[in-house]
């Protein structure tokens, strides 16, 4: 038996457009907590998925090797069945059954098809006890705090006799009480010879209890550090995270920055499942005409919940602060107001929020300017071909006629497709969410120029990015996010991506 | 009309695509599929009749009998498109029938302002459940399903045990008559004897599809859009003009045109248009397609839902109307499983239940399939549980044949 208890070589695998892990290799050694670091993008979720067999045998290269056997997983079963369990970031429990009942699901303690409640529940008890849980056994999981289910999500790992278990991004909705509660029952489970793997954006929570690290960043492990043997830095790490050359080409692109189109003035906003935690708090943001503004955070920042709660409050409650547009208060409470004010969103998922997949390029384009080919109510349907005919060839978008589907064009032309539909209401400002998410470098590229020309007729944009370097390439200015808190605005001239990165991991402790 | 549009056209025409290739005639199986299999239920049917289901009287009694539930289909279809269902339209279709026959028969109210007001009511009970379904946020199946049983009631309160009639007779005209022989008979030869106005109006009706589909090309073919190939045009349009011509000089040697046809015909114009050519149409599909970005895109979600419901509504209690009409009174159990009819014809007719996709043709057509084979089974004398069962299993290999061809069309990619 070797020291590690799995190693993943060479591991690749491409989406359609996109090559989401060119060359990973991973190696955890028996009884350690392996955290995997990385910006948004860099691959860790994808390198999990493909870990715990979520993306089958075959569907992927490279070799995975698990406690000295080659491992094909087919589906989450056959990874579980070796003790590999993952938590994901979004927990998977069902909020109306018991504690009990979500530890057991799926692998029921049952005899003889009958469930047996009082081992069940006996059962459960005891791995609450184990992961430091104080609720009955019998609790709904929906009347839970997410800290608590956590937990439970770890006790059903624990359940299925876990010994390598894998932990996305634990912290990312936690309060600082129950991460320290988290972190030392991670140090338990240690001691009881149990395997972890933490993918976290927590620099200082990596520190605390890694002991080894690997550094992620464009589908390629970069270095794994040895907490114990090597020096390892919070600023090494970011370093190993950010590291990547300027080599992206952009667009050059020379400002002509005017007048004020959007002020964000006091922007407060509240989850709708947790009313009393702000998901933005006290935001200020100030947009200009011809400038390309940069919104840059780590996952679970606030980003899309500022963008979607500015654009007619479509995600959010109590929601507060004001919005001044050329110099005048305006009142956004939906989204036709927003529309009629001149604000465009371009959602970070455009297949859920964008588009109408099963429906065709023109009519798409149309979807939100319809009135303006329409007479009492008729469309002009000639009208409306030219127009996207029009796009088509403006937005370079490559489909054979304008009559294609939208759900069989690649990210790239999709994007464009979502582009073209928002242009099309002749915007003054406009808030795109990872307007390159997905989509090929070529294709990036065109966006990039597409975004320049839209800054220079004028318009104000506000580009949401979790990729860096795309934001100190792109941009005029830079507001980091963090904890739903702008921490720190920084200029074209001043912007690196330490300097972004060191705002953006700033915890609430630190800013006050 | 080349006076307007040229202009534009020429001033971008330098950025557009240059016109495809007309290409060669291409078979959609997801969207013809029904068409043929309509012909196919045709042709096997009236080879099993001898030729009975294709004579005039058969033809206009297919019609007559239907129309209720071809008019529901239209109203079903939009629902449908927009991802919700209506279970309630049987229930609606009774207690407005049972409405109008109290202000017809037992109030005495002229038929107009009765069958209006009749009409009205059916948008109030549309409104009802599309309050529900759309501002409350209840499931369409649950707020209809009590719908169904809530409109029953109130069938039973106003009717008690027993129909209300007879219906005055411009309503019966309306559910069952047919248009009068103004200009006389003339010979057609071996056919013999024709109604002329039936065969005038038949002909105006190809010469109109023939000069919209025409003028519909040239427009499309301005704005440099790929149309058919000139044969393949002709033979479209030609061949749709020679079914009406068909089914219209049949018509015209029984009784001539059934006034309901009519209704329906103008029906069938107008939600067609709605759907394909109206903001509001496209709304529906929008919403059907992808809720979430409907939503984000300015869409009025709950509005464009509430007034579907109305639409129904409406449309119910016009069905209503002439199926009461059509018996010659308002009974408590008229309408019993029209709305499983209606879904039916709109599901055959290639609506999708996830929604976002049908059309009002299809769902026409739908209705039409299962009329057709209503009609035939009983002509060769199948029991009605033979009926019933067809019925069912076509209903299913429909859907089925949709799924399959979708299924296909996702792993050609």
């Amino acid at each position: 038996m070797t020291e590690f208890i799995l190693t993943m070589a060479g591991i690749g695998k491409s989406f359609p457009g996109v090559r989401a892990l060119a060359d990973v290799s991973l190696s955890v050694r028996h009884g350690e907590i392996h955290a995997i670091c990385g910006e948004n993008g860099a691959g860790k979720s994808t390198l999990m998925k493909v870990l715990s067999g979520v993306y089958p045998h075959g569907s992927y290269d490279g070799e995975i090797t698990f406690d000295g056997q080659r491992c094909e997983f087919g589906g989450i079963r056959d990874s579980e069945r070796r003790g590999i369990v993952i938590i994901h970031q979004e927990l998977a429990l069902c909020p109306q059954l018991s504690v009990a009942e979500n530890i057991f699901l799926g692998n029921e303690q049952a005899s003889g098809g009958l469930i047996d409640w009082n081992r069940t529940n006996q059962r459960a008890g005891e791995l609450l006890d184990r992961v430091g849980l104080r609720e009955s056994a019998v609790t709904p999981v929906g009347e839970l705090g997410v800290g608590k289910q956590q937990l439970v999500e770890i006790a059903k790992a624990l359940s299925k006799k876990v010994r390598l278990l894998i932990l996305d991004e634990p912290t990312a909705a936690l309060g600082a009480d129950d991460s320290a509660h988290l972190l030392d029952l991670l140090r338990g489970l240690r001691a009881d010879g149990v395997t972890s793997v933490i993918v976290s954006h927590k620099l200082n929570e990596i520190m605390a209890i890694a002991d080894s690290i690997t550094v992620l960043r464009d589908g390629r492990t970069i270095e794994t550090l040895d907490v114990a043997a090597d020096t390892v830095t919070e600023d090494r790490i970011i370093a190993g995270m950010v590291g990547r050359d300027l080599e992206h080409r952009f667009p050059p692109h020379e400002p002509k920055i005017g007048a004020e189109a959007l002020r964000i003035e006091d922007w407060t906003v509240h989850s709708p499942t947790r009313p009393d935690h702000a998901v933005v708090d006290r935001a200020n943001l100030v947009l200009r005409r011809g400038e390309i503004v940069g919104l840059a955070g780590l996952m679970g920042a606030g980003r899309t919940e500022l963008a979607m709660s500015v654009f007619g409050r479509s995600y959010g409650r109590d929601i507060s602060g004001r919005l001044v547009k050329d110099g005048r208060p305006i009142e956004v409470r939906s989204v036709r107001e927003a529309i009629a004010n001149g604000i465009a969103y371009v959602t970070e998922d455009r297949k859920r929020y964008g588009l109408n997949l099963i429906e065709d390029v023109k009519r798409n384009i149309s979807a939100v300017g319809l009135s303006r080919l329409a007479r009492r109510g008729w469309v002009n349907e000639n009208e409306e071909f030219q127009i996207a005919g029009r796009f088509r060839a403006s937005m370079n978008i490559k489909v054979p006629t304008v009559n294609t589907l939208t759900g069989t064009l690649s990210g790239g032309n999709q994007q464009k497709v979502v582009l073209s539909k928002w242009i099309f209401t002749d915007p003054d400002v406009l808030i795109l969410d990872e307007p390159t998410r997905g989509i090929d470098v070529g294709a990036k590229y065109e966006i990039y120029s597409i975004i320049n020309r839209l800054a220079d007729e004028g318009k104000a944009v506000l580009v949401i990015s979790s990729e860096l370097p795309e934001l100190l390439g792109l941009c005029d200015r830079i507001y980091t996010l963090a904890a739903g808190r702008i921490t720190g605005e920084v200029s074209r001239e001043q912007a690196t991506q330490e300097r972004l990165m060191r705002h953006m991991t700033r915890n609430q402790e630190q800013n006050p | 009309m080349s006076g307007t549009a040229s202009p534009a056209t020429e001033q971008i025409s330098g950025t557009l695509p240059r016109p495809r290739e007309p290409r060669r005639f291409s078979f959609n199986p997801r969207q013809s599929g029904i068409y043929v299999a309509f012909a196919l239920i045709v042709v096997l049917f009236s080879v099993l009749t001898g030729g009975t289901m294709l004579q005039p009287e058969n033809i206009s009694n297919i019609i007559v009998q239907n129309s209720y539930v071809l008019i529901l289909a239209i109203g079903m279809i939009l629902i449908i498109i927009a991802g919700h269902i209506d279970l309630s339209a049987g229930s609606v279709v009774a207690v407005t029938g049972a409405v109008s026959a109290v202000l017809m028969v037992n109030l005495d109210i002229p038929w107009l302002p009765a069958l209006l007001i009749t009409l009205v009511v059916g948008g109030l009970i549309g409104a009802w459940q599309g309050y529900w379904v759309a501002y409350f946020g209840i499931p369409a199946f649950i707020v209809t399903l009590a719908g169904m049983l809530v409109f029953r009631a109130l069938t039973l309160t106003v009717l008690g045990n027993q129909g209300i009639g007879p219906f005055p007779d411009p309503i019966r005209t309306l559910s069952n008559g047919f248009t009068d022989g103004y200009l006389g008979n003339i010979g057609l030869g071996p056919l013999g004897g024709a109604d002329l106005v039936s065969l005038l109006v038949g002909v105006l009706v190809v010469a109109g599809i023939a000069v919209s589909q025409w003028r519909a090309r040239r427009g499309r073919l301005q704005y440099l859009q790929a149309v058919d190939p000139l044969p393949v045009f002709l033979l479209k349009t030609g061949g749709a003009g020679v079914v009406v011509l068909a089914v219209v000089v049949q018509l015209a040697r029984f009784k001539n045109i059934p006034w309901v046809l009519v209704l329906l015909a103008a029906l069938v114009l107008f939600y067609s248009a709605l759907t394909t050519r109206a903001v509001f149409g496209r709304r529906i599909y929008a919403i059907g397609g992808n809720l979430q970005a409907a939503t984000l895109s300015g869409v009025k979600v709950k509005s464009v839902v509430f007034w579907i419901f109305v639409n129904m509504g409406v449309l119910s209690a016009l069905a209503g109307v002439i199926f009461a009409g059509r018996l010659n009174q308002a009974g408590p159990t008229a309408g019993t499983s029209f709305e499983l009819d209606a879904i039916a014809a709109a599901f055959i007719g290639g609506a999708a239940v996830q929604g976002g996709v049908g059309k009002v043709v299809g769902a026409i057509t739908g209705g039409l399939i299962m009329a057709v084979i209503n009609n035939g089974m009983s002509l060769i004398g199948a029991p009605s549980e033979q009926v019933m069962l067809v019925k069912g299993l076509v209903l299913l290999a429909a859907v089925a044949y949709d799924i399959w061809t979708k299924r296909r069309g996702a792993a050609a990619r």
